[in-house]
């Protein structure tokens, strides 16, 4: 579990219908770190990171795992390798959780194979990973927001994939289960080395938990690399069109954002 | 990870398997019942033991020819034809995660059923012919019904409106096509209309048996693909399953099984319909719903047949009851569709 890999983005064009998403962007996944995904509404994020899971192929460029194209790799082998959680995964009607947490072991499973020692174990260690061992038995649909995001996390670690896509794994979470989920991440991140890459609306947040900050403008790389130095006031007026004043957050040491809006500001 | 969530996962799975045999086991003793009280019961009833002597081939006076040539035909197509049903259903609803979204709601059974009474009715075909027909209209209307409401990919609500305005052209296809039979007869007018097993053959039963046979196992091996499918097309797909390939694989088994189960009996109203919310309902989410959904469909129809043909002084063809069963859950449904704000 602790294998890196490489992930890089070439000279990739991506769209649905005669509308073009992301144009020519080249980007490199910093192996075992944490990676941010940021921009503005539309700008291409999700489309993004779908593509980097083989989910939409791109019309030029590449996606590389290892040197290896992702759209030509086997579908089973790439997703014993990369995972993703789609922002809004659908829950069977009364699917219980240990069943929704199990079925991320589909890539390990040939067609006729029996339930191993393996899956069950996988399972079981996701469960504790994320704290919803005690929910095993609960139906999906009773959960909590953030008791659900943490099960999808589970199913997505019972996978057991070196790298993890997360699309939004925050939305519609309360600001305690925002950074619950993101420390969750984190300690992934550091135990196992799996390398994340996740999109995420809440640029301070980002700024706090990502090593590595990507920002996307109208389907083109903005600026990448350390938080401290992509989160400033040109990038946020660039990327997001809005005045803003970046301080050093005293309580880590990262880059806060502050809005500067026409009302209520004093300086 | 601690030993006590090991246990507590592997007591899980052991229980979600354990309720599926049970639930499998109960459906096919039901099933057999079901079955044998179709072979039994009639103007004369016949003994289980005269009914295993028709079925071994000796000749019993009297149930050689009525179980032998009338009963044994009905109640083994009916079997058969309800597991078709209620597999083709569950598939599609599965995969378009929409128990709205059934076979003989979106228009495919209809296409079938039109093939069939034009190949018949205008064409004059035999049964081969007529199933051939049946299929290509399916997989057809599945194509055209799929293709038009396709939109940087299929909503499930526009491709059910699409398939129910479809179905009604259909529909209205099938009874023009019935008006312009030479000798107009009502059975064969209920039977391509709401489905019916009036004179059933034993050559209609062998078709739909080969077709089981062979289209069965296909759809079979994609279970799991389906299974996965139930956590939408992206996650299914971050999971390894090739979404173009399993849809393929699976439109192609179950219209198959959907058109051959048509050209026989009609299609019988609403058993696809049904079959995979039950089967859903008493599995708890257990599994792959394929088989326990064929299981249903089975019954449904052994029964259906029973209560037609049986229960009331005119004896009404089999979709007849299917239909007054599965009416009010389509209207529930919809109910249910509209408060929750237009998704299922």
């Amino acid at each position: 579990m602790t294998a890196t890999h490489s992930l890089e983005v070439s000279s990739l064009e991506l769209g649905y219908g005669d509308r073009t998403v992301i144009e020519s962007l080249d980007l490199t996944v910093p192996p075992g770190r944490i990676t941010a995904i940021v921009g503005a509404n539309a700008c291409g994020k999700s489309t993004l990171l779908r593509s980097m899971s083989r989910l939409l192929a791109p019309r030029t460029g590449h996606v590389l795992l290892d040197g290896r194209e992702v759209h030509k790799m086997p579908a089973k082998e790439l997703a014993r390798t990369l995972g993703l959680l789609p922002q809004s995964p659908i829950a069977p009607e009364g699917i219980t959780v240990s069943d929704l947490v199990g079925r991320g072991r589909n890539p390990h499973q040939r067609l006729l194979s029996r339930w191993s020692r393996e899956d069950d174990i996988a399972v079981a260690a996701a469960l504790d990973a994320t704290h919803t061992a005690d929910l095993a038995d609960r139906s999906v649909d009773e959960l909590s927001g953030g008791q659900r995001q943490r099960v999808w996390i589970a199913m997505a670690l019972a996978q057991q994939t070196d790298v993890l896509l997360l699309d939004e794994p925050t939305t519609f979470l309360d600001v305690s289960h925002q950074v619950e989920v993101l420390d969750l991440l984190t300690d992934l991140n550091q135990t196992r080395g799996t390398t994340i890459v996740m999109v995420l609306h809440d640029l301070n947040l980002a700024a706090r938990y990502a090593d590595h900050l990507i920002a996307l403008a109208d389907g083109k790389l903005h600026a990448a690399g350390d938080p401290a130095e992509v989160l400033t006031e040109d990038t946020v007026r660039a990327v997001f069109g809005l005045d803003s004043q970046v301080i050093t957050d005293p309580t880590s040491g990262k880059p806060l954002m502050l809005p500067l809006g026409r009302h209520h500001v004093t300086v | 990870m601690t030993t006590s969530t090991l246990d507590a996962v592997v007591r899980s799975r052991v229980r979600r398997s354990r309720r599926r045999g049970v639930v499998i086991g109960i459906l096919v003793a039901l099933v057999v019942i079901a079955y044998a009280v179709n072979l039994m019961v009639g103007e004369t009833f016949y003994t289980p033991y005269e009914i295993w002597r028709v079925i071994l081939g000796e000749t019993v006076p009297g149930a050689s020819f009525t179980v032998g040539e009338l009963r044994l035909p009905r109640a083994t197509l009916a079997a058969l034809a309800g597991f078709c049903f209620g597999l083709g259903g569950v598939t599609f609803q599965t995969m378009l995660r929409n128990p709205l979204a059934s076979p003989d709601v979106i228009g495919i059974t209809s296409g079938a059923s039109a093939a069939a009474a034009f190949a018949i009715v205008i064409l004059g075909l035999s049964e081969t012919g007529v199933s051939v027909f049946a299929i290509v209209a399916g997989l057809g209307v599945a194509i055209v019904v799929y293709t038009l409401s396709f939109r940087d990919g299929v909503a499930g609500t526009r491709l059910i409106l699409i398939g129910i305005g479809i179905a009604a052209m259909l529909d209205s296809a099938t009874a023009y096509v019935l008006s312009q039979a030479a000798q107009w007869d009502l059975q064969q007018a209920q039977r391509w209309l709401t489905g019916s097993l009036n004179g059933a053959t034993w050559d209609e039963t062998v078709q739909v048996l080969v077709a089981l046979v062979v289209l069965g196992p296909l759809l079979l091996s994609q279970a799991r693909n389906l299974f996965m499918l139930q956590l939408g097309d992206d996650t299914a797909a971050a999971l390894g399953v090739r979404l173009e390939r399993t849809r393929i694989l699976v439109i192609v088994a179950a219209v198959g099984l959907l058109a051959f189960a048509t050209a026989a009996t009609g299609p019988i109203a609403f058993v696809a319909f049904l079959s995979g919310p039950i089967a859903a309902r008493i599995v708890g989410g257990a599994g792959s719903l394929l088989v326990p959904a064929g299981l249903v469909g089975a019954l449904l129809v052994l029964v259906a047949d029973l209560i037609g043909q049986y229960a009331f002084d005119i004896r009404y063809p089999v979709g007849v009851i299917t239909g007054v069963l599965g009416a009010p859950y389509l209207v529930y449904l919809l109910i249910r569709t509209n408060r929750a704000g237009g998704s299922l």
